[in-house]
């Protein structure tokens, strides 16, 4: 029956070909246009890391102004202070925690030929690479020791030992760094997770640095910090003074296993904030948060609001675009009454009359759907192209968007075609017939 | 003498024809008022002037590794270098670039005190080449003298006696008198007392996005720091021709450093608004298509409606009525609609302007826009009724006659 309805429904679009056209247009353009606009609002809100999203907590503590809070909705500050992130690390309340920033720093490759270069970094504490699941492809992370004793350790991304030793297996190496000399312990694989949800304040979809090592480094003033900083009091003169100032730069994240442990550490950090507060810091009401990994990027606004807006407007655009083939296919099964007259005198059920020119809009649906991907494949393209690096990794279709068009697109007609058949169906033969 | 009554009572048979349409209308009026709304409010925050000399200006990053290094004897004779090379107008240090979004913000207050209310402003710490660097017009008071230029140790805290101000902020700290400020003492760090030297006319923050993106100072400050930057202004037209010039002279003179970053504020402006420009084209885009496909839904229909009516059309043209009559009647059928679209359309483009301004950053819509949106509208749907308009006309008197 379907191959029956499939070869009626040809003939009749190729009946009319100006207006099928038309409609497979409307549809192909109102799904490439919400593609597009979905597929970047898929992206951007994707989970990073997807198995332990919701053991990940990231830290935040109020230890702002007592005269005006940090944020106008009374969140916390999105940063802890250095001393605090310390000071939580070695309590070592949690399953694993991490303190970390972001620095930056000049290699001077030994070769005297190649000239020194800067490269993106990261000072983080051990627990880092565990807890974020990040993949090596030589040797691993560092151990808390190395954090101690503040050793002269690093960790390179797959690119930088590509630039620095041609790819091969560097654990043991040296690499000249910021006038010092750091010993490669690991060399990670390419990782690069959509957001870069361990570290959104320095942007959320930028790159993976490529070096990270012991975050007590920092300390030295060596290596040159280039996140955000923030203060509300006025730091004392000299770098010590910066350290312990109430300036915000240190980001904390740990790993809580079940709701129990959670609980707990948020006690924990009650306590330490109210065992600050004899110590006349933290002047605000207590005010801390554990934020899982979805919330912290929620709380972020990971999503651009750009991003969201055209989803809005593409979706109101797809909406004009059904209507526009409500509309036609409406005019095209009406004009058909004589013929589905004639049909029905000669023994045609209204069912299989349904059946048929449901059949006939789901063919549209599917052709539009198609032309949708292909408007939507281009429309990432544009959309790469406008916006250049910041959209990178975040203009792509895969399956499961390929296969949303597809359904969006079929379902979309057939509930488009739906009335207009119905209309075709309660078509009076005797009327129809007479006429004739 | 127009047939409203007829039409209208032939349109009350086919409804559901007439009633898509009008929704069709209604929705392209909501969107594309909206969106035309939003690209005049980006348009208007690209076209905000930034003060500098932008077409002749480029800065570059300067980061030092080698050990030992003598920072302050390195920036005066890097300065000196820069400055020296035929083409260059001027160059100063300066810690962060307008529009680039990276920089330095503190806040000053009329009054000494913790608690006392302070205004956020950017912090520009140059020479007594900044002004001229810049190319911003001081409008009152007077340029740093080079004895007034402090050198800033990484670790230091304090601030310099005294800063010259946008015209901006000197409308924030006293407001309505602006004139006044010059001369004044404001505080920094609650208690640390500025005199306000020099009032210029506009100088942007380096954050475009911010609402006080108009109020910055400039401090006489040379600073100390691995990383440093270096803006430097042309001769009109030599900027492209000195940039790898300079980067050169300079990354030659001392191999102790990187130079990198060499970046024109062209650039840097075209970076700062990608995404306003980027949002602006794809909303300009869906206007087009989406105008496009409410004109050939239009299209479509009413020639479906005039190819079931043919003999209708016949008649009255065998009756006596003129092409120009049969004409006018499909425009007058399609007017009908349009008002009723545009009736729903301005009332749903109030509706999504309500709820886009409580979900995004946007402000209320202007009636005027609403207006020029109806006009643009009603004028889509007449040219779109047009062809098939002439086409009826063209229908001869004799298909009357004639049987299906």
């Amino acid at each position: 029956m379907l191959a029956y309805y499939l070869r009626l429904a040809w003939i009749s679009i190729r009946q009319s070909p100006g207006l099928s056209f038309l409609m497979v247009l409307a549809i192909g353009l109102g799904i490439g246009a919400a593609m597009t606009t979905v597929t970047v609002n898929y992206l951007m809100s994707a989970n990073p890391i997807p198995h332990k999203s919701e053991q990940l907590f990231y830290v935040q503590l109020d230890s702002w102004d007592p005269h005006q809070p940090a944020n106008e909705n009374g969140d916390p500050p999105d940063q802890l202070t250095y001393r605090d992130a310390t000071a939580l690390l070695a309590a070592k309340k949690a399953y694993r925690q991490v303190i970390q920033a972001q620095i930056g720093a000049v290699v001077e490759p030994d070769n005297k030929d190649s000239l020194p270069f800067q490269v993106s970094g990261r000072a983080n504490s051990a627990d880092f690479f565990a807890m974020f699941d990040v993949p090596f492809l030589y040797g691993g992370g560092w151990s808390e020791n190395a954090d101690a004793e503040m050793q002269q350790v690093i960790v390179l991304s797959q690119g930088l030992n590509e630039r620095l030793f041609g790819g091969k297996d560097s654990v043991g190496q040296k690499v000249k760094l910021a006038g010092d000399y750091y010993q490669v312990v690991g060399v990670m694989a390419n990782w690069q997770p959509r957001p870069r949800f361990y570290d959104v304040t320095t942007g959320a979809f930028n790159e993976v640095e490529e070096f990270f090592l012991p975050f007590s480094h920092i300390s030295t003033q060596k290596i040159s910090r280039n996140g955000n900083t923030n203060c509300w009091k006025p730091s004392g003169e000299g770098y010590q003074a910066f350290l312990e100032s109430e300036c915000i730069w240190t980001q904390m994240w740990v790993e809580l296993r079940n709701d129990s442990e959670k609980q707990q550490y948020l006690d924990f950090l009650n306590a330490y904030v109210s065992e600050q507060k004899k110590l006349g810091r933290f002047e605000r009401p207590i005010n801390n948060r554990l934020s899982d990994v979805m919330q912290w990027m929620q709380n972020q606004q990971v999503v651009a609001e750009d991003a969201n807006l055209m989803m809005v407007l593409s979706l109101m655009f797809l909406l004009v675009c059904l209507l526009n083939t409500i509309g036609l296919l409406l005019a095209k099964f009406l004009s058909k009454a004589p013929q589905i007259g004639l049909r029905q005198a000669l023994g045609a059920s209204r069912q299989h009359l349904f059946a048929q020119y449901l059949t006939e809009a789901g063919c549209i649906g599917i052709a539009g759907g198609l032309l949708g991907l292909l408007l939507a494949w281009l429309g990432l393209q544009g959309i790469s192209l406008l916006y250049g690096d910041e959209m990178k990794g975040l203009a792509q279709l895969d399956v499961a968007m390929v296969a949303l068009a597809m359904l969006l697109a079929l379902v979309s007609s057939l509930l488009a075609g739906l009335y207009p058949t119905w209309r075709a169906c309660t078509v009076q033969p005797s009327q129809q017939l007479k006429s004739q | 003498m127009l047939e409203l009554g007829p039409i209208f009572r032939a349109l009350l048979r086919q409804k559901v024809g007439a009633v898509l349409i009008a929704l069709q209308i209604a929705l392209t009026l909501s969107i594309m008022v909206n969106a035309i709304f939003m690209m005049q409010q980006r348009s208007e925050q690209m076209a905000r002037p930034s003060g500098l000399d932008e077409a002749n200006l480029f800065y570059l990053s300067n980061t030092v590794f080698g050990e030992n290094y003598n920072h302050k004897a390195a920036l005066d004779d890097d300065l000196r270098l820069i400055r020296g090379i035929p083409g260059v107008l001027d160059a100063t240090q300066i810690n962060a670039i307008p529009l680039s979004g990276g920089g330095w913000s503190m806040s000053l207050q009329n009054k000494a005190g913790e608690g006392e209310n302070g205004i956020g402003v950017a912090v520009y710490m140059v020479d007594e080449h900044g002004i001229n660097t810049l190319g911003v017009e001081l409008i009152k008071g007077e340029n740093f003298q080079s004895t007034d230029i402090e050198w800033r140790a990484a670790s230091a805290v304090d601030w310099p006696a005294r800063t010259m101000i946008s015209q901006a902020m000197a409308e924030s700290l006293f407001p309505g008198k602006w004139e006044s400020a010059l001369g004044q003492t404001v505080y920094i760090n609650n208690n640390e007392p500025m005199q306000i030297t020099g009032i210029i006319k506009t100088l942007q923050a380096p954050w475009n996005g911010w609402d006080g993106v108009e109020r910055s100072m400039l401090v006489p400050y040379q600073l100390e720091g691995r990383n440093n930057r270096y803006l430097i202004r042309t001769e009109p037209g030599r900027r492209d021709e000195l940039m790898p010039i300079i980067e050169k002279a300079l990354a030659e003179s001392d191999k102790n450093r990187i130079i990198r970053s060499v970046t024109s504020l062209e650039e840097t402006r075209n970076e700062s608004y990608r995404g306003h420009n980027a949002l602006n084209k794809i909303l300009m885009l869906v206007i087009v298509v989406l105008t496009l496909i409410t004109a050939f839904g239009i299209v479509g229909l009413a020639m479906f409606s005039i190819n079931r009516r043919r003999r209708q059309i016949g008649t009255r043209r065998a009756l006596g009525a003129t092409q120009l009559q049969v004409m006018r009647y499909f425009m007058l059928e399609n007017l009908i609609i349009s008002s009723l679209g545009v009736a729903i359309g301005v009332g749903a483009a109030i509706g999504l302007n309500i709820w886009l301004v409580s979900k995004f950053e946007l402000k209320p819509l202007e009636p005027q826009l609403l207006l020029a949106g109806v006009v643009a509208l009603y004028l889509v749907g007449q040219l779109a009724v047009l062809y098939p308009a002439r086409k009826a006309a063209a229908i001869a008197p004799a298909t009357a006659t004639r049987s299906v």
